[in-house]
């Protein structure tokens, strides 16, 4: 009976996903009036690519030398340095570039640090600006992914290579190389998907018209055109971009998690002399220019302190409202999939992905032509919100879980079989146990998206369900820059800590 | 009894037919080279290897489509015996009750079954807080609650020494003939088969054969277990 | 146990009640309802008088304001939309969903504006702010802007007025020179940003030397922050303007309401709440004229404006030259 819910509700999770994300552009292109594509648009397709491209490589092969360096290398503040890798990600898209600025613009240290020293100035403003920030957001990321990676070769391998008298270069080929092209395919193609829709980065840093991204193209269409049929023919080129690159890379590559079980600690072969030495320099820099961003956000936010509007603690405890519930229920339509994947019913991993490439303007836009005739939108605000940002953050949740549900599956499947575990004692006595650590990891991941998350509210919300980001946004659009910032800083650590509580709780339930 | 009935199994190349049966409480050791087939002559036995061919019957009724949990047998497998997120008592206790809802008799069958087994008192025990030898009593001592008529070893003791595995192996036999039930156990240590089985089963060439009383094997061995012995 | 239904019963009365109340929905964008903006002065103003409840729905900027009005076309449930610009408002009109407003025109623009459907609140003049302390000689023309070597952040015209304005200054000032001084203006922005609040907040952390905004901007800092370093550069082209106006919806339930609505905000009472929480200038100068450090601001003796129709023709052309220059 249990089974059966089970498989009943995977398939209604998949439907509910596909009538949000396909539903949703459907609803808009039926209400289009014209369908055509300008030269413009075209040019921005050509952007997209490259910037994702140029994002996603980057990332990957910066990522390499500091995984790397974190997987052999122990040190004091190794497991703060590893955590850290988790914030950027975490960081409101805004509250980032603002962080960039302040460290890369051309009032910051780095520039002024240049002109000191007789050098000419670095412009953060073009292609290769909406690169920097795009692998200050997503390296940590691919980082966790590699670090995984080396995690998961077994320590017997580099032992068996050094019994054989391979030096590290001959490891590095016999062992991390096979290693590296299982694992950076994948890690690369999330970066890429994740950049294909970036909106805020390319639109700030991008420096004029010709950093067009095709979500940039989808707004302006919505916006200022009203152009209902450009943004929907747009949102299913994306789409169709989008899909190409998750069916390409699930061909070519294995299921890789999103760093959850970072617990195990195999000790790895660590070479001295000037490798020591580049493993330092590796993790340091990095550690530079994944934290003075932060800093600067941290800075900008305490001056402000003062002048902080009085709806703020309303805003951020609606936001976290919907932080909570939106994780939680992404969480749960995960693990139901995860499930139901685990049973056999593959193809639910594609409805599992749909959200990756689908458009969180267009289904927004979705969303409010089906809601409008029967309720005033704004009535539905947070539901909505809740419901949109549960929709985008399960990706993210169910690639945290399937490894380790792949796993639970291989080591205790047929035990629990043995033993007629099914049904809610399988998922309360096995499951939920066994997947404690990447759900936990993976719900606190969902929050702090969620909380950053601008996208849908700002299509809905009325004057009584204002969100923290939406408040931030009303600030600066009021010349209140310093309260802005210091409600980003309030914004950013409530993200962490809600990242931090669920993860917690998460390992706490896991030790075993 | 449990009668495998013209049993085909067939995995790509691999290929193993098996015809014969094992009486009530009868101790039977399965033998074999390595890759013969013998654990998957288990699992099929269990239900988590599908048949070709043929039928696997207990008291003559047919348990093709029966689950594993609900066939009327306890598996010990090489390892990833016991759930080691749960305590010992939870691991004994889904053999009661896979939900766990256990009422005080119920508990007092775990601690029981704890202490028949030499564990009295480490209930509240993980399991990766045991020794090797531990995690295997505390895994017979679920198959005993269980109380199923067949039990089925795929060489849960072959990472333990040979004196704490004689042990075990001693212990399998004395609770086996306590609940009167059936033993299949598979091993590649001809030792383990003349402390422990009355019968054996020689897997060899794509052939399960028939069992054989132990002695009478290995008096006389065929040619497939001569090689296999050296 | 008999308590229950009648405290059902009295909630029912007060649903009946409140429902009996009627309700303005005001469309409008979001730093206007904000709780420093003008809306909740204005709603506390009105609600006084109206005998009714003033609801704001709020969608982004001035330019979202028009896609969720057409967004929701016929079927709206809001009766007033506060906040449109009037490079859109042809746009806005071609919709049909709009009513005439039959208030009298806004008496302190400095330019007159008369249209049956739209009804101005407030305005300013684009122009290029700066801080006085770091820039002492600023440019006193888009051509000599041009000609320097000075950083500029401006907005991008297709997702936010101010950058719809200044493309439209351009085109005033310049006609069909105005690709050429594109051209020439293209080595001087550092980058476009899809808003205000972007390219504002950039040049206040130093981004820039100048920042595409309003004459009305350095009161803000004088007024609110007692900080007199910024000041806008008055150019010899003339200024365009912004216009703010608000419109009835045809299919209001409330139209009476809304009348009364939209003659509040044309009144004193709602005009003197403008200047100090939206900084820009009233559309009618109250009684009590205007707050202290208003005076200090620039006043460009040009101002420029395209007529509704006219700004609605020359848009999607104008757009795609600028776009067209910036590309290059």
């Amino acid at each position: 009976m249990a089974d059966r819910l089970g498989k009943i509700s995977a398939v209604l999770v998949a439907l509910i996903l596909a009538a949000l994300t396909l539903g949703s552009a459907a609803v808009t292109a039926s209400r289009a009036t014209s369908w055509s594509l300008t030269p413009a648009d075209w040019a921005a397709l050509r952007f997209t690519l490259v910037q994702a491209a140029l994002s996603a490589g980057i990332s990957a092969l910066l990522a390499v030398p500091v995984a790397r360096a974190l997987a052999r290398r122990r040190f004091r503040g190794r497991e703060a340095v590893i955590r850290l890798m988790a914030a950027p990600f975490l960081l409101p898209t805004v509250v980032a570039v603002l962080g960039l600025l302040a460290v890369f613009g051309r009032a910051g240290p780095v520039n002024q640090a240049l002109t000191w020293l007789n050098l000419p100035g670095f412009s953060i403003y073009g292609l290769h600006g909406v690169v920097l920030a795009h692998v200050f957001l997503n390296l940590p990321l691919t980082v966790r992914f590699v670090l995984q990676g080396w995690f998961a070769v077994p320590a017997e391998r580099f032992r068996l290579a050094q019994s054989l008298g391979m030096g590290p270069a001959a490891q590095f080929r016999h062992l991390e190389l096979p290693m590296l092209r299982s694992v950076l395919p994948g890690a690369a193609a999330v970066v890429f998907l994740l950049c294909l829709t970036s909106f805020a980065v390319a639109l700030t840093l991008g420096g004029g018209p010709k950093a067009s991204t095709l979500e940039l193209a989808i707004y302006q269409a919505l916006r200022f055109d009203f152009d209902l049929g450009r943004a929907a023919l747009l949102a299913a080129l994306q789409f169709a971009l989008c899909g190409a690159v998750v069916l390409a890379t699930l061909r070519v590559t294995q299921p890789t998690g999103f760093g959850a079980g970072l617990g195990r600690e195999v000790p790895v072969f660590a070479p001295g002399g000037w490798r020591l030495w580049a493993d330092g320099i590796a993790v340091l820099l990095t550690v530079g220019f994944l934290a003075a961003p932060l800093l600067a956000v941290a800075l900008a936010g305490l001056s402000g302190m003062g002048s902080l509007p009085s709806g703020l603690w309303a805003a951020a405890g609606r936001s976290l409202m919907v932080a909570v519930i939106s994780a939680l229920l992404s969480a749960m339509a995960a693990l139901v999939l995860v499930l139901a994947v685990l049973r056999g019913a593959r193809w639910l991993e594609a409805a599992a992905m749909l959200p990756l490439a689908a458009s969180g303007l267009v289904m927004g836009t979705g969303l409010f032509l089906i809601i409008h005739p029967l309720l005033p939108p704004e009535r539905l605000a947070l539901p909505v919100t809740v419901l949109v940002n549960a929709v985008l953050a399960l990706p993210f949740l169910y690639r945290a879980l399937l490894p380790e549900a792949l796993a639970m599956q291989a080591d205790y499947g047929r035990l629990a079989e043995s033993l007629n575990l099914r049904g809610f004692g399988r998922l309360r006595w096995l499951v939920l146990p066994r997947l404690a650590r990447p759900l936990g990891f993976g719900t606190g991941l969902a929050a702090a998206l969620s909380m950053g998350d601008l996208g849908v509210i700002a299509l809905f919300a009325g004057d009584r369900a204002v969100t923290l980001p939406l408040l931030i946004q009303r600030l600066t659009g009021a010349y209140r820059m310093e309260a802005a910032a210091s409600a980003s800083l309030l914004l950013l650590l409530l993200s962490f800590a809600l990242f931090w509580a669920f993860d917690r709780m998460g390992g706490r339930h896991a030790d075993a | 009894m449990l009668t495998l009935d013209g049993v085909e199994i067939e995995q790509g190349d691999f290929r193993l037919t098996a015809d014969w049966s094992v009486g009530a409480g009868e101790r039977v050791a399965i033998i074999g080279p390595s890759g013969a087939g013998k654990s998957t002559l288990l699992m099929a036995v269990a239900g988590f290897v599908a048949l070709t061919a043929g039928r696997v019957l207990w008291q003559g009724g047919d348990l093709a489509g029966v689950e594993p949990g609900q066939r009327p047998l306890s598996v010990l497998f090489q390892d990833q015996n016991l759930f080691p997120h749960l305590t010992l008592a939870q691991n004994l206790g889904l053999g009661i009750d896979p939900d766990l809802r256990l009422d005080t008799g119920q508990k007092a069958r775990v601690a029981a079954a704890l202490a028949r087994v030499g564990l009295e008192g480490m209930g509240a025990r993980r399991p990766g807080q045991l020794s090797g030898g531990q995690q295997g009593r505390a895994a017979l001592a679920r198959a005993l609650l269980r109380a199923r008529p067949v039990l089925l070893l795929d060489e849960p003791f072959a990472a333990l020494g040979p004196a704490l595995k004689a042990e075990m192996l001693d212990l399998v036999a004395e609770v086996a003939s306590e609940s009167g039930a059936a033993v299949l156990m598979v091993t590649h240590d001809p030792a383990d088969a003349r402390r422990f089985a009355v019968r054996v089963v020689l897997v060899a060439e794509g052939v399960a054969q028939a069992p054989v009383p132990t002695a009478e094997l290995f008096a006389n061995p065929p040619e497939a277990l001569r090689r296999y012995l050296g | 146990m008999k308590t229950l239904p009648l405290a059902a019963g009295l909630a029912c009365l007060a649903t009946l009640a409140a429902a009996e109340t009627p309700v303005l929905t005001v469309m409008t964008y979001d730093s206007f309802a904000a709780e420093w903006g003008p809306g909740p002065a204005i709603e506390k103003g009105f609600e006084a008088t109206c005998g009714c409840d003033l609801r704001y729905v709020t969608a982004g900027d001035g330019a979202a304001l028009l896609a969720r009005v057409q967004l929701e076309g016929a079927g709206s449930d809001a009766d007033v939309v506060v906040g449109l610009d009037t490079n859109l408002t042809a746009l806005a009109a071609g919709t049909g969903l709009f009513a005439p407003h039959g208030q009298p025109p806004a008496k302190s623009l400095p330019v007159t504006f008369d249209h049956p459907l739209f009804l101005p609140f407030d305005w300013s003049w684009f122009a290029f702010v700066y801080d006085k302390t770091k820039l002492a000689a600023p440019p006193a023309s888009l051509e000599a802007l041009a000609a320097s070597d000075l950083k500029i952040l401006i907005e991008d015209p297709r997702s936010s007025t101010p950058g719809l304005g200044l493309v439209m200054w351009v085109k005033a000032a310049y006609g069909d020179r105005a690709a050429e001084i594109w051209g020439a203006l293209a080595d001087n922005i550092v980058t476009v940003t899809p808003g205000w609040s972007e390219a504002y907040g950039m040049f206040l952390e130093g981004e820039a030397d100048m920042v595409l905004s309003y004459t009305t901007s350095p009161a803000y800092h004088l007024i609110a922050e007692k900080d007199d370093s910024k000041a806008a550069a008055p150019f010899a082209e003339g200024h365009y303007l912004q216009v703010e106006v608000a419109g009835k919806l045809a299919a209001t339930d409330q139209p009476a309401l809304a009348d009364a609505f939209l003659a509040y905000l044309g009144s004193d009472a709602a005009q003197a709440v403008i200047p100090e929480t939206n900084w820009m200038y009233p559309a009618s100068t109250p009684a009590a004229g205007l707050p202290k450090g208003f005076e200090t601001l620039i006043q460009p003796e040009k101002s420029l404006l395209f007529s509704s129709e006219e700004a609605g023709t020359l848009r999607a052309k104008a757009v795609e030259e600028w776009q067209t220059a910036l590309a290059k």
